[in-house]
């Protein structure tokens, strides 16, 4: 079949497709494993009944989302190979490494320990079952340096060298490529917004139980669980961007301009609030902006130019030979702004919940409240919001509880995009890395599986995610709370209770 | 050993566990369709497998990410290549995961019964198709003098590939049933000790019939001795199924599942994807290698790794020892 469409067209498409889909789960596995790990560390701790059941509450949510994380996360390791043979070749001595690296080390660690959690509750005593789960979450951590730092390669290719003979780029300095400043800023970057997720995804869910007065208890410990999360990560998230966007300007200063609509060099440089542009003819024909600051946001003061996309435009022609080295304009302004609006909008709510549900820090003792009743949201000592404000505090807090999954998705997105025409920054093009052996239709095939099937498991997933949510954290049994003193299980290899229901089964 | 050749070797230990972890739990999949006879037997058979399925997948993805590494050519040609059998490949294990974990998440008849049904046929696909993938890269495709698969779909649909394929469903589920045997109490115990036999005589049968095409095509001396390793263990595994010694059975029925699938990859040596058009199309150990500093550095990661990897997997199969029957499943459990 032949189509009147780039060859890298569809493949592009398909990789847009499946990764910002992989990644709708990846944010809440990285940052839901910690978060439920720190509960059941509380409860090991304490015995504090409410901990034991805000961790099986959440660490049911947070199963439900890592089986599809896992999943999605095969797709990504085959279509390299399968939709972008070319580039698997001409990477494949740098890039591969990190990738079987992270199978070793993070991987393996993960899915192992995974089973040891979800099956463990009465064959590990309390303090092994729990390192289970903090095995977890150290391994998705490390998972997102290894995939981190090979996508950093592909920003900003370093430690390798070309060899002139087969064409080819090869390792010569693998420290270099797992510790350059693009690997780390990205790193700190994906991590902090991953919490930022976590933290708004609690904060959701509990303003939901908490504003029907249900499963109080538990539902307080997590919103101020959340409500911390969401401040410190979004605030974190915010400083890690400033660094991540400062190497940008430097590595990929066509990315950077774009996100700006900055057509021309400019110095001191505005920052766009508004623009309406002209691709065509390069200049934008309504523009909003504040001066001098995106000198600053590149170069830390108010004056030093920044280059536009029609210099760089023309620099990039001299220096890679004649074409276009412009990205989607649009696309990357647009996401650039959906991508902190967004997390921007979430910090926010979750800076004024914390405010609101304060404790006492200047509250006046009548507004305090106890361990089984919500939080009263207190503007100032003595006054408290009216119950119609309050359900909107709540109703908010429900409402933009995906806001940070949004922001992550554009975020990729503005990043991904604003890197072409390259694939790999300066040395391979998109349209240079697709299987030449692959057909239109065979893309158009697995493009158009992948996107029925994903849909159809996304419908199922969101309806699991919103019954269990829905349903609150559960009771606890005899059994939770008599765990096992000896690994394997109760009598050991006694015959006593040989008959005894396991504590989870599928 | 060159570098190259320990590579080729490692990723032939990474499938050799993935098929012998995973072989088990598609056997598992495939036997929780015909040899439970109610919804509670299924259930049995499904945790027997259940703390452990998602952990065996891993030696999969572990193989894949190698051959990126060590061999970029390898998994350029082979994954465009085999395209459309790669993507069944991949929607099967992105079904089959989500089935095991949703399962039981709604007490729904009619859900429950889907994902039955989707475990069954994603246990049975898998291994057909890793079958046929396997025989095809043994015995050579038509490949260009850029490495690039010319061939279409029909050309890997052979008759050598599709009896690789109903082999290795064949072994897989003997080596499942073995695997229930150890791991269950009661009548379905009983039951997978009689299915085993038959399976085991089947994968005989099947998996001999493959295996002598194989050696007899392409063939060495070394892919003899694993030939007739695989062919004893074979014997010995249904000797021991019938003397009710399961825990020698499955070591035995793993035997057999490593011994098959290293005699495919001591045939295949010293090529990684040989071509049956032109020579200079064909991959080997040497041209699809990647360089001297890359595959140092992944020797000192694996060579670190491995043994933690394979300790913590082992005793996870100890902390889950013990066997399990009905009386186990708790009525509603979510």
């Amino acid at each position: 079949m032949d189509l009147a469409l780039a060859p890298e067209t569809l493949a592009r498409w398909q990789f847009g497709i499946t990764t910002v889909y992989h990644f709708l789960f990846v944010p809440l596995t990285i940052s839901l494993a910690s978060l439920t790990a720190g509960l059941q560390t509380a409860w090991v701790r304490t015995r504090n009944e409410k901990y034991l059941r805000a961790t099986k509450f959440w660490g049911k949510l947070f199963l439900i989302n890592i089986a599809m994380g896992v999943v999605t996360g095969i797709v990504q390791e085959f279509q390299f190979g399968m939709n972008w043979s070319d580039y698997s070749r001409f990477v494949g001595d740098v890039f591969g490494a990190p990738l079987a690296m992270e199978a070793l080390l993070a991987f393996f660690f993960e899915s192992t320990f995974i089973g040891l959690w979800i099956f463990g509750w009465d064959k590990l005593p309390p303090k092994l079952h729990l390192a289970t789960i903090w095995a977890v979450a150290v391994g998705t951590v490390i998972s997102a340096y290894f995939i981190l730092a090979a996508n950093s390669w592909m920003q900003h290719p370093v430690g390798y060298r070309i060899n002139e003979e087969s064409g080819r780029a090869e390792l010569t300095d693998i420290v270099h490529v797992l510790t350059q400043n693009t690997a780390v800023a990205q790193f700190f970057h994906t991590i902090t917004a991953s919490f930022l997720t976590g933290g708004a995804f609690m904060v959701g869910i509990a303003a939901y139980h908490l504003a029907r007065r249900r499963h109080v208890a538990v539902m307080r410990t997590s919103l101020r669980l959340g409500l911390i999360t969401v401040v410190a990560a979004g605030l974190l998230t915010a400083f890690t961007g400033d660094r991540l966007g400062k190497i940008m300007y430097e590595q990929q200063p066509m990315k950077m301009a774009a996100a700006e609509a900055l057509w021309e060099t400019e110095g001191p440089a505005p920052f766009s609030l508004f623009a309406v542009g002209d691709v065509d003819e390069g200049h934008n024909t309504v523009a909003v902006e504040v001066p001098g600051v995106l000198s600053f946001l590149a170069h830390d003061n108010f004056t030093e130019p920044v280059p536009g996309i029609n210099d760089l435009n023309e620099q990039l022609a001299e220096e890679y030979g004649p074409g276009d080295y412009r990205p989607n304009v649009p696309l990357a302004y647009w996401s650039f702004r959906w991508m902190i609006g967004f997390g921007m909008a979430s910090t926010a709510l979750g800076a004024a919940g914390l405010w609101l549900t304060r404790r006492t820090l200047w509250l006046s003792p009548a507004l305090r409240t106890g361990e089984d009743e919500p939080p009263r949201l207190a503007l100032t000592r003595e006054r408290e919001l009216g119950p119609a404000l309050t359900n909107w505090y709540w109703r908010l807090a429900l409402l933009t509880m995906l806001f940070p999954l949004i922001a992550s998705a554009w975020g990729w997105i503005f990043t991904e995009t604003g890197r072409q025409p390259w694939v790999v920054y300066g040395l391979l093009r998109t349209d240079a890395a697709v299987s030449p052996g692959v057909s239109q239709g065979e893309v158009i095939t697995s493009l158009t599986v992948f996107t029925l099937v994903y849909a159809a498991l996304a419908v199922v997933e969101a309806r699991l995610m919103i019954t269990y949510a829905k349903a609150g954290p559960p009771e606890l049994t005899e059994a939770d709370l008599n765990p096992p003193t000896r690994i394997g299980g109760h009598g050991g290899g006694q015959d006593d209770d040989a008959d005894r229901p396991m504590a989870f089964s599928y | 050993m060159s570098l190259p050749e320990l590579w080729f070797a490692v990723i032939a230990v990474l499938w050799i566990g993935y098929f012998f972890l995973e072989g088990f739990d598609f056997g598992v999949g495939v036997l929780s369709g015909w040899l439970a006879r109610d919804r509670p037997e299924r259930r049995v058979l499904i945790n027997t497998i259940g703390p452990v399925w998602d952990g065996n997948e891993v030696w999969l993805i572990t193989a894949a990410g190698a051959t990126f590494a060590a061999f970029p050519d390898w998994y350029a040609t082979l994954f465009s290549g085999f395209y459309l059998p790669l993507l069944a490949i991949v929607l099967c294990l992105i079904l089959r995961g989500v089935a095991f974990e949703y399962r039981a998440k709604r007490a729904d008849e009619r859900w429950q019964r889907r994902w039955e049904h989707t475990i069954v046929g994603t246990s049975l696909l898998l291994p057909f198709l890793w079958g046929v993938a396997f025989a095809n890269i043994v015995r050579g495709v038509p490949l260009d003098a850029d490495h690039e698969y010319v061939g279409s779909l029909l050309d890997l649909l052979g008759p050598h590939a599709l009896l690789g394929g109903v082999a290795a469903v064949a072994l897989f589920t003997f080596h499942g049933a073995v695997f229930t045997a150890l791991k269950t109490v009661g009548d379905i115990r009983v039951r997978a000790r009689r299915a085993a036999l038959w399976l085991g005589l089947a994968s005989g049968a099947l998996g001999g019939a493959f295996l002598l095409w194989t050696q007899a095509d392409r063939g060495d001396a070394g892919s003899a001795v694993a030939l007739a390793a695989a062919a004893l263990a074979l014997l010995a595994a249904l000797a021991a199924n019938a003397r009710g010694r399961e825990g020698w059975a499955f070591i035995w029925s793993g035997t057999v599942v490593v011994a098959g699938v290293a005699m495919l990859f001591l045939a295949l040596f010293p090529d990684v994807m040989p071509s049956s058009l032109a020579e200079q199309g064909t991959l080997t150990v040497e041209n699809a290698a990647s360089t001297p500093y890359t595959l140092r550095i992944m020797t000192w990661c694996a060579a670190a790794a491995t043994p933690v990897v394979v300790l913590y997997q082992a005793w996870t199969y100890w902390v889950f020892r013990k066997r399990i029957g009905t009386q186990h499943i708790a009525e509603s459990a979510h």
